[in-house]
């Protein structure tokens, strides 16, 4: 038994159309302490996967068994990293992530205990000089560190990463992956992260997980990254094996998965393949 | 007001720091020059057309004839408490002869009512627009957060809010009158029946803003920010107090805004109706009267009425200011 599985998952959205199937037949197991990435075109269905394992979506059939117990609701044990960071922007850096550990550890640690952790957390992330600073106060790429710091307070038994740096700047973005492998060399979280970005996928996963399109989307290779750690991304700017795990996502993204839009106007689908060539 | 008053001020502070440059004067011109041109003005288009404006009571009062008439309104009010005090200071000294004489004499000690002045009705409408809109406040913002967490109580609740929210004061006060005089029984009142009619009808026109405002707030609560709730197993209450309250506070404000504006406006028209005592029941009575004074008075009135709206609106301002966690916001 692994220590997550998710077996045969599908999903159906019910819309004025009649049902949507968004997935269909999902099954991955993840072990303890693996990082794993999702990726895939946008709109296939990886959000949709991971809000499934997060509990705020259920599946229509089959579903997702942690440590042999089924996942039908949210809960901090499965903690989000969202993609636009959803800190609550009237509390402080460390209100936020107080909110969290006031919630997960109310019966089991004291006032000091949890103060502890607390600034544990913030400092894990190299967030301790701005701690008392709001959401609004404090730059993007910061938001998303704290928002890593609440999900790693709650000490989570599966930490799952919905596009976590998607809305941040290359060199901020670089940064907090360094940051993210820091953090799982250290500690050996269990991570799921989706992602669309193929450097990111290769260099920070165990396993990268490639979706089909939608609708009906389901996994379509798994890739094994059997790259030493700790990874350093500019000596594996020329390692040829990171650049062949490279193109082979790329090749599984734009040949096997190549997005074409149904469009009937052939006038319009020309056009459109030549944006997608370029992309 | 406030806004009218920082901006000078900030000008005067940053004028004793450092030295005085031209910017600064500018600036301290702008600011306290541009306002008073207006009021200017206006004192002058009034004047003007004050002037041309005949009544069978006179001509319609002027900027001069209200400022006497505010001044006479302030000496009534004056005399009237002084004449208070000396009737009980005459029962005092009379009283006092009483027991010199004999030590057993049986005194009264008489209270003395003034008559209501104009500054008497200013006092009881603002208590009754105060009881009135918090008592709205209080049925509406509760009730807006249960409408605004569940689609399902909106879409059945929202019909009813939409046809009770137009309805005009004036329709509610016989209904509301009838029924307090037939609910409220009581030998000893502890409030009058007028008050109650006041305040209830106050009531039930200011409650609607805030009702659907908050809901809106409620409503709006970014999705994300359910999630994370939703991830942290938050409990209902916990919910409410630490990701809805705080989200749909703006929110909340628009409409208590909006409600104290109605609530002032509706006070003013139900007391003038139902002859209830307040600044309403001070207008119908000057018209009433038909003195050759009578127009200022209204007139005076009437400025007095928007200024304390305006003060009103200003003071749930300050509250959202010292409440609200977005002092970023652009609050006007």
């Amino acid at each position: 038994m692994s220590f997550l599985e998710i077996s045969q998952a599908s999903i159906e959205f019910p819309t004025p159309k009649g049902p949507f199937k968004a997935l269909d037949n999902v099954n991955l197991h993840i072990k303890q302490g693996e990082f794993v990435s999702l990726i895939g075109h946008s709109g296939c269905g990886k959000s949709t996967v991971l809000n499934i394992i997060a509990g705020l979506y259920q599946a229509t059939e089959g579903g997702v068994i942690l440590e042999g117990k089924e996942v039908n609701e949210p809960g901090p044990e499965r903690a989000v990293v969202f993609q636009n960071h959803s800190l609550l922007p009237w509390l402080s850096a460390y209100q936020n992530v107080e909110l969290a550990v006031k919630q997960v550890f109310k019966k089991t640690k004291t006032k000091q205990e949890m103060k502890d952790w607390i600034e544990h957390n913030l400092e894990l992330v190299h967030m301790e000089h701005a701690m008392h600073k709001r959401p609004d106060e404090i730059s993007g790429g910061m938001k998303q560190r704290v928002g890593i710091a609440r999900a790693l307070a709650m000490q989570p038994k599966v930490l799952l990463m919905d596009e976590p740096f998607g809305a941040l700047d290359a060199l901020t973005r670089a940064h907090l992956q360094d940051s993210v492998m820091e953090i799982q060399e250290k500690l050996g979280n269990t991570i799921i992260m989706i992602t669309h970005d193929v450097d990111e996928a290769v260099l920070l996963s165990d396993r990268i997980v490639m979706m089909t399109n939608g609708p009906a989307a389901t996994i379509g290779e798994i890739l094994t990254i059997d790259l030493e750690r700790p990874r350093d991304r500019l000596a594996l700017a020329d390692d040829k094996q990171y650049n062949d795990y490279r193109t082979e996502v790329l090749r599984f993204l734009y040949e096997k998965q190549r997005k074409v839009e149904p469009i009937s106007n052939a006038q319009k689908k020309s056009n459109i393949d030549k944006k997608s060539q370029v992309a | 007001m406030l806004s009218f008053l920082q901006a000078p001020r900030q000008a005067v502070s940053s004028y004793f720091e450092g030295g005085i440059t031209q910017d600064q004067i500018a600036n301290l011109l702008k600011a306290i020059g541009l306002p008073v041109l207006g009021f200017l003005c206006f004192l002058l288009l009034w004047q003007f057309a004050a002037n041309n404006i005949v009544t069978s009571l006179g001509n319609f009062p002027g900027p001069s004839e209200v400022t006497t008439q505010f001044q006479t309104l302030v000496a009534e009010h004056k005399e009237e408490r002084a004449n208070v005090a000396k009737k009980y200071e005459r029962q005092k000294v009379r009283n006092e002869k009483k027991l010199a004489k004999n030590p057993d004499a049986k005194v009264k000690w008489r209270t003395y009512k003034s008559r209501t002045t104009f500054f008497d009705q200013i006092l009881t409408s603002l208590w009754t627009v105060l009881c009135g809109f918090l008592v709205a406040s209080f049925i509406a913002i509760p009730l807006g957060i249960i409408i605004g967490l569940s689609a399902n109580i909106y879409s059945a609740i929202n019909p009813i809010i939409q046809t009770l929210k137009p309805v005009s004061p004036l329709a509610w006060l016989p209904l509301v009158t009838m029924v307090v005089s037939a609910v409220y029984v009581s030998d000893n009142p502890s409030v009058s029946k007028s008050f109650l009619v006041s305040m209830i009808t106050v009531s039930l026109c200011s409650l609607w803003p805030t009702l659907i405002n908050t809901a809106v707030g409620v409503a709006a609560v970014p999705k994300d920010l359910v999630n994370v709730s939703q991830v942290l197993r938050l409990n209902w209450l916990t919910h409410v107090y630490k990701i809805v309250i705080p989200s749909a506070i703006p929110m909340i404000f628009t409409g208590l805004r909006l409600s104290i504006g109605i609530a002032w406006m509706v006070l003013i028209a139900a007391e003038m109706l139902a002859q209830n005592p307040g600044l309403g029941k001070f207008v119908w009575d000057e018209f009433q009267n038909g003195s050759s004074n009578s127009l200022g008075r209204i007139m005076v009135a009437i400025l007095v009425i928007g200024f304390i709206g305006f003060l009103l609106d200003r003071i749930i301002l300050l509250i959202q200011r010292v409440v609200s966690w977005d002092k970023s916001s652009v609050i006007r």
